[in-house]
């Protein structure tokens, strides 16, 4: 990846002006404002279906705007480690190939050879490579959320957005993935966006957070969060 | 996977009688119906749950339909048998070349698809999310399975169609843990079954189907208790 190349430390990368977002006649927020910047690690708090994935699926172009402006630069691709996936026991691949199914498919030897060294350095970047062979099924959850990490990280995006990736991990093992992402966020300046129902988190990892509540969306600095928002 | 192979191998059986009662080749009715069925299931963008109990009554109603479609016509009941339990060494060499091109198509296009396809089949919320245009992506699988179910069922017939279909890949599942192998080994043990099977009854005079239903249901439960194995070891 040659994410610290190409961008500069705290140029925008998101701006929402008077965004507004309903489903039908359900209003989920209204003329909210806010930036992002690149390489900002930023999470989006508040209640069950106050609007954070609704608003992560408008950045990634899954779902449209009712009105406002999203302002993003089109070149700047996104990675996405969502919120659930379907991945029992009895899940076929391993680790490396669960990796592999985001890449380009290619006949030509050379870009075949340029794959493989890129899923070398994913594997190892994300701390993967001696459990590459592991089935993916068997698996532990922080393992599979690295595995998930990966893949979303294959295509060398700008913008990072974990979907409440650590919600079933162990407070250990949520450390350690946590340390991993601020580790990508710090050295190759990824912007990072973490939807997050967990405090201790919030506080530790991100340097600010947009705070969802009554249909507005509020910039908010890491001494505002309150633990009161997580209830 | 296994739920929808097995649909649409019992909407060929309706398909193929009802070429029969208008007179154009059991082949192609099949294929008009299994295609036109797949189109329509991968259209519904409704939750898979609800979609597979919609599917299991839709084709309650094509078993029925086919039984009513060779009733109606005038043919003899050992087209029926053909139908359900297939005839590969009664397969004129006219139709030989027919299920050859079929073939090819469904083997161009997965080739064309292979890389969305896999992702989309391994990894379907992940491949939403890479942005993968997947509802296009699932009437292109649904398609080439319509395909696939009615070549197979000329071979082992609609009722077994999708042994040869979902046995080898389930036992692959067990053995391997890469899309190209899970294919390889896939593939490998579906020809080996239709190979050893015809062999086999060849010599024994007993039907093909059985010995590949056989073989591919040994296979698998080897495959597992390999998996098992592995497991505790």
């Amino acid at each position: 990846m040659q994410m610290d190349e190409r961008s500069v430390k705290g140029q925008l990368v998101i701006e929402a002006k008077n965004l507004t977002k309903r489903f039908g006649k359900q209003l989920v927020f209204k003329d909210v404002n806010f930036k992002i910047d690149d390489g900002e690690f930023i999470s989006l708090v508040g209640p069950n279906g106050s609007g954070k994935t609704t608003l992560v699926k408008i950045i990634m172009g899954m779902e449209k705007k009712t009105d406002g402006e999203l302002l993003m630069d089109k070149s700047q691709t996104v990675g996405y480690v969502p919120q659930f996936r379907n991945v029992d026991i009895d899940y076929p691949l391993d680790i490396e190939s669960f990796v592999r199914l985001n890449l380009k498919f290619t006949m030509n030897p050379k870009k075949r050879a340029e794959n493989n060294e890129i899923i070398k350095q994913i594997l190892e970047k994300t701390r993967l490579t001696h459990l590459r062979k592991r089935p993916l099924g068997l698996a532990s959850g922080g393992e599979k959320q690295k595995a998930y990490l990966a893949q979303a990280l294959l295509n060398d995006p700008q913008i990072l957005i974990l979907d409440e990736s650590t919600a079933s991990l162990d407070v250990e093992v949520k450390m350690q993935l946590m340390d991993l992402v601020q580790e990508l966020n710090q050295k190759y300046n990824l912007t990072v966006i973490f939807i997050t129902h967990d405090y201790d988190l919030t506080k530790k990892y991100t340097h600010r957070a947009l705070f969802f509540e009554n249909n507005t969306i509020k910039p908010i600095s890491v001494d505002e969060i309150s633990e009161a928002m997580f209830e | 996977m296994s739920f929808l192979s097995h649909t649409l191998s019992e909407i060929g059986f309706a398909g193929a009688s009802f070429g029969i009662l208008i007179g154009i080749s059991p082949l192609a009715g099949m294929i008009l119906f299994t295609m036109v069925s797949s189109v329509a299931v991968g259209s519904l963008s409704s939750e898979s749950s609800r979609r597979e109990a919609s599917i299991s009554a839709i084709s309650s109603l094509f078993i029925g339909l086919g039984i009513l479609f060779l009733s109606l016509s005038s043919e003899s009941s050992s087209y029926a048998t053909n139908i359900l339990f297939g005839s590969i060494v009664g397969i004129s060499s006219k139709e030989v070349h027919q299920l050859m091109i079929l073939s090819l198509v469904v083997i161009v296009i997965f080739i064309v698809f292979y890389k969305p396809l896999a992702f989309d089949s391994f990894d379907h919320i992940g491949a939403r999310s890479a942005g993968l245009p997947t509802r296009m992506l699932s009437i292109a699988f649904l398609v080439t399975l319509a395909l696939s179910v009615s070549i197979g069922a000329q071979i082992v017939g609609s009722l077994l169609v999708f042994i040869l279909l979902t046995l080898p890949g389930a036992t692959a599942k067990y053995l391997v843990h890469s899309v190209p192998k899970l294919i390889m080994v896939s593939v490998g043990l579906s020809l080996a079954g239709v190979w050893l099977g015809l062999y086999l009854a060849f010599v024994t005079n007993w039907p093909v189907t059985f010995f590949i239903s056989a073989f591919e249901v040994i296979a698998y439960f080897l495959g597992l208790t390999y998996k098992n194995w592995k497991l505790n070891h």
